[in-house]
């Protein structure tokens, strides 16, 4: 089934990419519905179902680890709105209480009970995709590639499926959940299940990253995405893209550097964000910079228009429109003065009348439209 | 005296280690208030995260002590709340996903580097940096104690001398700045114990569970007072005990066959008494709300 060409490098690098795109389809709604602290407690949680349902069942193939460690990443979240609702604490507070100590118990009967297995602290904790390849997945006997790849594909599908099946409800529901509600869409319903796949991605992605690191491919990429687009759609495509060009990336720089993968690629998608942060074409830093720069400009322009018509027609006309020691009277510096005036030429907005200055149609325009909007 | 050496109380190390994790306790549930009541009780879960590369960045620059290593992670966990802090004031995006995945790849650069710190720097898996990740409290010495301590006196005073304006910031920032004091200058002072605290306790907790430590004491003492210095003061004695406990607890619970991880222990028994705070304090707790509707029936 896999062909001899793929090595142990190759499947590693496939492992990511399955925990990027899975991780990064549910974590565009947990960025808009600003719920990404409280995956990030769940996903600590985890420990704990994943440990308790492997004390129950003995068997850490068994399905029912999927089972319980999915519920307990919801019980977590039932548990947080619980606490909330007795009112005596906040959200934040309420989150900061909760997975610590579910997660101390978590650690607690791993170091008691599974010191020697392969769900001991260490590797819970911080996930070890270096060695998902060893854990093959086989139908009667026929290798279909690593189980976290298998798993996490099936993730990524079904929660694109999801995504696709219940587009409009969960657009509805993520950007006005009144009107949601009273439209009968049961936002609460969607919430859930949208906790549920979230718990679901989590722990299949438990092994490869660790509880910590799932965090960055849940809130990264969309986080990125939602800096080069206002489209859902849109941000849902990016986010994707983000996540599987970081997974591989950082994957490779992993090799390079021989360091921790699933850190590497944490850091790398970092360093992504970093970049769009700078370099985005509407948002960037840059983009920002050059706006208010060229929004300065042609407010000094308007401001020149705005002075010459408030002198035009007065005796004060020839002193104040003459093109020499302009200036003086707008109390600029000189080289601003002749920069603005050469721009506002440029721009039609006035011209020269021998030694003076006298506002064209468009500058006169200009005028009207900026005093209009004056209260 | 059977109980008293069961729990090992003789022995100078374990002396050390409750010491220790009392103090980190006090000064957690001290500096940890100001957060709980601003709202910002996840700045220390950031903080925590994020100074584990500082740590590490600071090992490979040669340092080898623990005040060092600690001066390395408080630059990493500041530079962190303040790329947090910039990133949501400045664009779009909302703040608790910004604090999520500036503490994820902090976390996971912090990691990167360490493995590769083990792979390049001679002797260096042998350091026990790993205990930066999961918190050690048996490893703690004398000069540990006396880092802790000296941080709490700084906390001590300088909330001391700020009293009044840290009041005024912490429960109507718009009055206070009306009022001019300087919101912003507060703000950093509070954030910068914050990181303190939390770098100073991370060789003993571990930097998962180092926010419950300045998180609980302040939710469970809020229980019991409406007072801001009987609340902080409430809540170090609240970490305090927590500590001691936890510390103790740990060592009767384990043996040659078994450990019974001290950072863990602690926060569960910090999270007990905010239960018990919780269900049973008189005037908020949730009993005595039953109690009173069964009683006068409104």
């Amino acid at each position: 089934m896999i062909p001899a060409w793929v090595t142990p490098a190759h499947e590693t690098t496939a492992v990511m990419v399955a925990v990027g795109a899975a991780c990064a389809v549910p974590g565009v709604f947990l960025v808009l519905r600003k719920m990404v602290l409280i995956a990030d407690a769940m996903s600590h949680v985890l420990l704990l179902g994943i440990v308790l349902a492997y004390l129950l069942a003995n068997d850490a193939t068994s399905a029912w680890l999927y089972v319980g460690a999915t519920a307990s990443g919801v019980l977590t979240v039932a548990l947080v709105e619980m606490l909330q609702r007795t009112k005596r604490l906040k959200e934040d507070a309420a989150i900061s209480l909760v997975f610590p100590a579910l997660f101390s118990v978590g650690v607690i009967l791993s170091t008691l009970y599974l010191r020697n297995t392969h769900l001991d602290a260490d590797r819970v904790l911080l996930g070890s995709v270096e060695l998902a390849f060893l854990d093959r997945f086989t139908i009667r006997g026929i290798d279909c590639g690593p189980r976290s790849f298998v798993v996490l594909s099936i993730c990524f599908l079904g929660m694109l499926a999801f995504t696709i099946a219940f587009y409009k409800e969960l657009k509805l529901s993520t950007f006005d959940a009144g009107l949601a509600t009273t439209l009968g869409f049961a936002p609460a319903i969607l919430h859930y299940a949208l906790m549920t796949s979230v718990s679901l991605t989590t722990v299949a992605a438990f092994d490869a990253v660790g509880p910590v690191l799932v965090l960055a491919f849940f809130a990264v990429p969309p986080l990125a995405a939602r800096l080069l687009t206002n489209r859902l759609s849109r941000m849902l495509i990016f986010s994707v893209a983000f996540a599987v060009i970081g997974a591989i990336g950082g994957t490779q720089l992993a090799f390079q550097l021989d360091s921790n993968i699933a850190g590497t690629v944490a850091g790398v998608l970092g360093m992504m964000f970093a970049f769009i942060w700078v370099f985005a074409p509407e948002r960037g830093q840059i983009a920002n910079l050059l706006r208010e720069y060229q929004q300065r400009r042609n407010f000094r322009e308007t401001m020149l228009a705005i002075h010459l018509h408030r002198h035009e027609g007065t005796p004060s006309e020839p002193e104040e429109s003459l093109a020499a020691g302009l200036h003086l009277h707008l109390n600029w510096t000189e080289a601003e003065t002749t920069a603005t005036v050469e721009r506002a030429i440029r721009h039609d907005l006035i011209a020269h009348s021998g030694e003076f200055l006298i506002l064209t149609e468009t500058g006169r325009n200009r005028v009207a439209e900026m005093l209009n909007t004056l209260p | 005296m059977n109980l008293f050496q069961s729990l090992a109380l003789d022995d100078p190390t374990v002396q050390t280690v409750t010491a220790g994790t009392a103090l980190i306790g006090a000064v957690g549930g001290f500096v940890g208030t100001f957060a709980v009541i601003r709202r910002r009780s996840l700045e220390g879960d950031a903080v925590s995260h994020a100074a584990l590369p500082g740590v590490a960045i600071a090992f490979c620059l040669g340092s080898r002590s623990p005040i060092g290593l600690q001066i390395g992670g408080a630059i990493a966990g500041w530079f962190a709340l303040m790329t947090v802090n910039g990133l949501s004031r400045r664009s779009v995006l909302p703040f608790d996903a910004v604090l999520g995945g500036v503490l994820a790849v902090f976390f996971g650069i912090g990691l990167a580097t360490m493995r590769a710190i083990q792979q390049y720097v001679p002797g260096a898996a042998n350091h026990g940096l790993e205990r930066y990740l999961f918190g050690q409290a048996a490893t703690m010495r004398m000069d540990d104690l006396q880092a802790i301590a000296g941080f709490g006196l700084i906390a001590v005073v300088t909330l001391m001398l700020l009293w009044k304006q840290v009041k005024l910031v912490s429960f109507d920032p718009a009055y206070a700045t009306v009022q001019g004091i300087p919101t912003r200058f507060i703000d950093g002072v509070l954030a910068a114990l914050v990181v303190g605290a939390v770098v100073v306790g991370l060789q003993a907790v571990g930097v998962v569970l180092m926010s419950a430590l300045l998180v609980a004491p302040a939710v469970a003492a809020r229980q019991w007072t409406n007072r801001l210095g009987p609340l902080s003061l409430l809540a170090a004695g609240i970490g305090a005990i927590a500590g001691v406990a936890g510390t103790l607890l740990s060592t009767a619970l384990s043996d040659e066959t078994r450990s019974v991880s001290t950072g863990p222990t602690i926060v569960l028994c910090v999270t007990s008494i905010v239960v018990a705070s919780i269900l049973f304090s008189p005037r908020n707790g949730l009993l005595s709300q039953v109690f009173r509707r069964k009683v006068l029936p409104t």
